[in-house]
């Protein structure tokens, strides 16, 4: 019989290793299924991972798909920190892009430069809204956060749905469930001329510098990583559990919905019902990927970005089926969580039963 | 003269980075009662498993009346006749005392009238034992019985004892000393291991010394002083701490009608209890483990609230206050358990003092932690009360349980409380740290604070505390001056109502 043994040295280098070795596993196992395919995998692997970094388009779109990962990734961080499981940030998007994006169609026509600030705070605000009610549940009625904030995803997924196809349709449209295309001064300034990468980043890379900053030297950041580790000591030290849940779910849900106005008044330009393509799951892989750790988030962010943009050049050159980016981000988070439980235990083989429960009487 | 019952000769055993036995000799007469001091991390217990065959010494040789003896499980030891009582019991809850029994022997030992044995050698003992009963129904004390039971039905010629009187009651434990010599005047060796060195003195013939996995003496415990003993223990002058004055100056902490109700469904009910501590008093509170010393510590240190007027301080209700605007109040606390509850293992020790200390010492700025405060505060508590480390980086894991201890200690003492609370401050901790922390403690009440000290260690209260009561059931007994109260009053108060008391004894 094999068993897992806890080591008793755990290297602390492997907390940093272990990502890269994931990256590299993945690709290991990703070259196999290219094989197994009839592709050919060293072929393959290059699309994937190499061409994208090759040319100033497809660096400009790992911008583009990264701006929301890392901002995401960045609110749930303090989440998973402190022991608070936010994996409905899809939903939080999708409010922030509805309520962002039906604020500029409020103002439609109207010119000015208060029109995107007022988007994105209506965005935080509904992504905020949307993660109070967990909040709420929680502590409140102790109600799972894990539940709560997944199948909200749901809901708010068909609630951009039904108002893409009513009150919200674009009224010259062909009855196309699409709203309006955004005005002018509801659309992002784009960072890079002829690309589609917006300002949208330079908010994620805020994100990433205020939330260093915040986990080091702020008494927030102390009490959400105390809360996490022992919160026991936690309480002792005088915090209130309840009051890191709020702030937590609060925050991860208002950079949610900030990203999801990104989206629509970025690269998308009006509300369709395909706003949420997965970038709140996606980030959850993101936020574990980088440890955590706000610069970590930002390396993470990329990394997930070249396999959207990876798994497309494969598509398009070498005929696989699109299911191939999910496929490399489910081998990105299991290859990172089987490398971190061979970093903490090991296997051993165990003599036999009888001569086990001996031992331990 | 005949062959020792046991012989240990240069006994070796390493661990990676650290010898835990080093050349250990000794031997054990028949029929004696022989002391196996130590600090902890002295090598006791390691010298112990290799005795009881759960590890294999590295070198050196054992014998058993005067035949080799190498057991390499214990079932051999068993089989030797080499009984082993542990301080955690091996017991399963839901099965009588007669299943527990034949669990923990070896197979060709049980006889199907496993029962009538079971009673008749408990009665030969003194040991009152029922097999039918479930073992989940049955008290600390009992439960130790159901264990020396086990050994004794196997006939030992040795049986080793591991701390076994620090979950008793002092009735309790004169029982089990009781049992005990009729074992000896039987012809049956014990090494008995415990810290507590009255208990030595009064009852074991001989007694050998470790200190670094080496033996460092060994002497009649009768005839040597408590002190002596610790000091060879310890390996230098103990000052042990005088008791200070008992001129108090007005109340500082005042409890009225304290009742709470547990979130835990093994916890125990806090019921109307009052009680005040003046300025320059320390008042202990002992108590069977588990008899509401963690709710009562948390109510005090503000993480469960009560009602508002129910805690003082200073005549000014902080019951509904939570611990840091209790802190800010002036009212520390330090909590049993250190590592999780104390202190935050994986996290620095100046963390861990922005954990408790972040508003007395500035830490925070505009919410902005100040990093130079708090590594200077750490930096104190490391100094001042010589905890050893490496750097206040360290994690708090690091440390060993003493110095852990003492830096949690340290850290609320040079906070300078008007009033401190705390629970088990020696608990684990070797002499010499605990000498320390009993200074510390007397310190802080000669400079005016009062002082709340929750123990299971009667030797300890008995020394440091001016005021004495038993907490049982969630109910505080009347508080009377340590030195009007005798042991048996305290055996009576700890084993809850008077009346049972009575009975049990």
């Amino acid at each position: 019989m094999i068993r897992l043994e806890p080591r008793n040295d755990v290297s602390p280098a492997m907390a940093y290793l272990a990502p890269a070795l994931a990256v590299l596993v993945t690709a290991v196992a990703g070259a196999a299924i290219f094989a197994a395919l009839g592709k050919d995998p060293v072929e393959a692997m290059r699309l994937f991972f190499i061409q994208p970094l090759g040319d100033w388009f497809s660096i400009s779109e790992m911008i583009v798909k990264a701006t929301p990962l890392i901002l995401i990734a960045i609110g749930l961080s303090f989440g998973f920190r402190a022991g608070v499981w936010n994996i409905g940030a899809e939903g939080q998007f999708t409010l922030g892009a509805l309520a962002g994006g039906a604020t500029g169609l409020a103002f439609y026509d109207v010119a000015g430069l208060w029109v995107l600030p007022l988007m994105c705070i209506a965005g935080a605000l509904a992504g905020m809204a949307w993660a109070a009610i967990p909040a709420l549940l929680r502590t409140r009625f102790n109600a799972n956060e894990i539940l709560v904030t997944l199948m909200l995803s749901y809901v708010a997924v068909l609630l951009l749905s039904v108002l893409v196809h009513g009150p919200l349709k674009d009224p010259d449209g062909f009855n196309f469930p699409e709203s309006r295309l955004f005005h002018d001064s509801a659309i992002l300034p784009i960072l890079l001329e002829g690309t589609r990468a917006h300002v949208g980043f330079l908010a994620s890379l805020a994100a990433v510098a205020v939330a260093w900053f915040v986990l080091g030297r702020h008494i927030f950041g102390f009490q959400v990583k105390v809360m996490g580790q022992a919160p026991r000591a936690a309480r002792f030290g005088g915090f209130i559990e309840n009051k890191v849940i709020w702030s937590c779910l609060l925050l991860s849900g208002g950079l949610a919905g900030l990203a999801g106005v990104f989206e629509a008044a970025g690269p998308v330009g009006q509300l369709v019902p395909a706003i949420p393509v997965g970038y709140g799951f996606t980030a959850i892989i993101v936020a574990f990927l980088g440890r955590l750790q706000p610069i970590g988030i930002l390396i993470a962010g990329f990394v997930m970005a070249l396999t959207y943009i990876g798994g497309e050049t494969a598509q398009i050159e070498m005929n696989l089926p699109s299911a191939i980016t999910g496929v490399f981000q489910g081998m990105f988070l299991f290859s990172l969580l089987g490398i971190d439980v061979f970093a903490r235990y090991r296997l051993k083989r165990i003599r036999s039963a009888a001569q086990a429960a001996e031992g331990a009487s | 003269m005949t062959a020792p019952r046991l012989e240990l000769a240069d006994v070796t055993k390493a661990f990676p980075g650290v010898i835990a036995n080093d050349d250990v000799s000794f031997s054990v007469a028949p029929g004696e009662m022989h002391a196996l001091l130590g600090e902890n991390g002295a090598g006791k217990s390691t010298l112990v498993k290799m005795i009881y065959g759960v590890m294999r010494a590295d070198a050196g040789v054992m014998r058993l009346d005067g035949e080799v003896y190498a057991p390499n499980r214990p079932s051999d030891a068993r089989a030797r006749g080499v009984g082993m009582v542990f301080q955690h019991f091996s017991l399963f809850e839901a099965l009588t005392v007669g299943e527990n029994v034949a669990l923990g022997m070896n197979a060709a030992d049980v006889g199907r009238d496993l029962n009538d044995q079971i009673v008749r050698v408990s009665d030969a003992y003194g040991l009152s034992l029922d097999p039918a009963r479930t073992v989940g129904s049955l008290s600390v004390g009992e439960r130790q019985r159901v264990e020396i039971v086990r050994c004794l039905l196997q006939n030992p010629r040795l049986l080793i004892m591991d701390e076994p009187t620090s979950v008793l009651t002092p009735q309790e434990v004169g029982d089990l000393f009781q049992t005990l010599r009729t074992l000896v005047s039987e012809g049956c060796s014990i090494l008995y291991i415990s810290h507590k060195l009255e208990e030595i003195r009064a009852n074991c013939d001989r007694a050998t010394v470790l200190r670094g996995g080496k033996v460092v003496g060994a002497c009649d415990p009768s005839e040597a002083t408590a002190r002596s003993l610790a000091e060879m223990m310890v390996g230098m002058e103990l000052a042990l701490p005088a008791k200070s004055a008992t001129n108090f100056g007005a109340e500082r902490l005042t409890v009225k009608n304290l009742s709470l109700a547990t979130d835990d469904p093994f916890g125990v009910e806090l019921q109307d209890i009052s009680f005040s501590v003046r300025a320059g008093e320390i008042l202990g509170i002992a108590g069977v483990a588990g008899n509401g010393q963690g709710e009562l510590l948390d109510a005090l240190s503000g993480e469960r609230k009560v009602s508002h007027a129910a805690i003082q301080l200073d005549q000014t209700p902080i019951g509904s206050l939570g611990p840091t605007a209790r802190r800010a109040e002036g009212f520390c606390a330090a909590p049993e358990e250190r590592l999780g509850h104390g202190a935050a293992p994986d996290m620095s020790l100046w963390e861990n003092t922005v954990l408790s200390a972040r508003s007395s010492q500035g830490m925070v700025r505009g919410g902005v932690l100040d990093l130079g405060a708090a590594k200077a505060f750490a930096g104190k508590v490391i100094s001042a009360f010589d905890v050893r480390t490496s750097g206040a980086d360290r994690h708090a894991r690091t440390l060993s349980g003493g110095n852990l201890q003492k830096f949690i200690i340290g850290r609320e003492i040079l906070q300078q409380p008007k009033v401190l609370a705390i629970s088990q401050p020696t608990w684990g901790v070797d002499a010499a740290a605990a000498a320390a922390i009993h200074r510390a403690i007397q310190e802080l009440a000669a400079a005016g604070a009062a002082v709340l000290l929750i123990s299971q260690d009667l030797d300890e209260l008995m020394a440091v505390s001016t005021t004495f009561a038993v907490i049982a059931g969630g109910r505080l007994s009347t508080p009377q001056p340590t030195d009007s109260i005798t042991v048996e009053e305290i055996g009576v108060l700890m084993g809850g109502a008077p009346d049972a008391a009575k009975a049990a004894s």
